[in-house]
């Protein structure tokens, strides 16, 4: 009989984040910028029953806010959150880019003001949700290459 | 309290508001009538980049209402050289004065000195950003001598891709209807965005590479200057340069009522024979600036 055994521990409690784009795992807890004392499993360019490869995040015993779920989002627009309670999926939802975002990403722009060492904390507007579009609230210019500008 | 940051903060409304409370200010602004509805308040000029028009205007404006005006141009002689952020000088400046006048290379500092001033804060340009009050004078200007603000042939002509003030100015121009038409050197053409802007508003007249293809068409001709920093090649700024030279004989190509404006400084666009034609309007545009800063310095400082 062949033994069948996981990859990676199923979690009771906390939380799951599925379908990211492969190798973007790393990116995401950068986005997240959560404390390194998080029980975690990270899976890389896992296979996909849908096809392909995907990252997948597991959180024990901790539950991403709406607002923290959505920052996945700026890095995989796919990815989908799974939140565990007792072993069940009690909800299941797809990240959705932020309307704002503070902080975590650098305005691409090198002559905005926002990157000369001044104390201020970006920010950024989405603009349009197609190819997640967002604009600096400082300089009014659009973010080129996104992941490149993620600073957290 | 009201700070002057982006024309997109304008409506149509506020805009004529300017403009209509600037009217009334001309003779005040030509010192044929004394004002002194400003007197005891201090208006803050920082200048971080050099700047001949803006600078005088607003200082003018304001003592010729009556206030007084400090500050700096050029930051040699200030704390700034020793490395202190913009975000401090204007907490500091705005502890000395009733509003803040900046001028800054970095594009969004308007928007940062807001967050740190007590006071309002004018911006006068930042950077390849935004330079509203000259697009309020430009407006000005238009319907001074145009007598309307809409149904105009407005060609702008020159860089329209680094030039800070034809942005806004076609932007404010779209919320009146008009037809714009752009006319640019190669690379230098007006940024996609405000094309797309001009296009989905109905507005978009034209876009060419020869004041020739639009001179007949034509009420306003605004142009700007090419900067030769622009051009790696000084044999290709010459030649561009010299395609885009606003002389009489082209200005005389236009219909009889045609206007020529300029933000000033020109270098060699147009040439000085056509200051002398009826058509040359850069001169009252550069005067007009006095009373619209005047406007604004009195709906910003004294609330009204």
């Amino acid at each position: 009989m062949v033994q069948k055994y996981m990859k990676v521990e199923r979690i009771d409690h906390g939380t799951v984040i599925d379908h990211i784009l492969p190798s973007k795992a790393f990116e995401v807890l950068r986005v997240l910028g959560l404390s390194n004392d998080k029980t975690m499993s990270i899976l890389v360019n896992s296979h996909s029953k849908k096809g392909g490869k995907k990252d997948i995040l597991k959180f024990e015993d901790f539950e991403l806010s709406a607002g923290e779920a959505n920052l996945v989002a700026l890095v995989s627009p796919q990815a989908t959150i799974n939140i565990i309670v007792d072993g069940e999926v009690v909800r299941k939802f797809n990240a959705e880019a932020p309307k704002v975002v503070r902080g975590i990403l650098t305005c691409s722009n090198p002559n905005c003001i926002s990157n000369q060492n001044e104390p201020i904390t970006t920010e950024f507007t989405l603009v349009s949700d197609e190819g997640h579009r967002y604009i600096c609230s400082y300089c009014d210019r659009e973010i080129v290459d996104l992941a490149k500008c993620i600073s957290a | 309290m009201r700070h002057v940051i982006s024309v997109h903060d304008f409506s149509t409304e506020d805009i004529l508001n300017v403009l209509d409370r600037a009217e009334g200010m001309v003779d005040i602004a030509k010192g044929l009538a004394v004002d002194d509805r400003l007197k005891g308040r201090v208006l803050a000029t920082i200048f971080f980049e050099p700047s001949t028009r803006t600078r005088l205007s607003f200082e003018t404006a304001m003592n010729r209402l009556g206030g007084g005006v400090i500050g700096f141009a050029g930051t040699e002689a200030t704390s700034v050289v020793k490395g202190e952020t913009l975000a401090d000088t204007i907490r500091m400046v705005s502890g000395y004065a009733d509003a803040v006048v900046l001028r800054h290379p970095h594009e969004g500092a308007a928007k940062l000195a807001t967050e740190f001033s007590d006071v309002p804060v004018l911006n006068a340009g930042d950077g390849a950003g935004q330079h509203p009050t000259q697009t309020l004078l430009d407006l000005f200007t238009i319907r001074s001598e145009m007598g309307r603000l809409n149904d105009l042939n407005i060609s702008l002509v020159g860089d329209l891709r680094y030039g800070r003030t034809v942005h806004s100015l076609a932007y404010a121009l779209s919320l009146f209807g008009n037809t714009i038409n752009l006319v640019s050197p190669e690379g230098l053409e007006m940024p996609g965005e405000v094309v797309d802007h001009l296009k989905g508003s109905g507005q978009f007249g034209t876009a060419c590479h020869s004041p020739e293809d639009v001179i007949d068409n034509t009420d306003i001709l605004y142009v700007t200057r090419i900067q030769k920093e622009r051009f790696p090649d000084p044999v290709e700024y010459e030649k561009v340069a010299g395609k885009y030279r606003i002389d009489p004989e082209l200005v005389s190509q236009g219909p009889r009522n045609m206007i020529v404006m300029h933000p000033l400084p020109r270098i060699n666009e147009i040439t000085p024979e056509v200051d002398a034609m009826p058509q040359a309007k850069y001169f009252e545009q550069a005067f007009n600036a006095v009373p619209v800063r005047m406007a604004l310095l009195s709906m910003v400082i004294g609330g009204e």
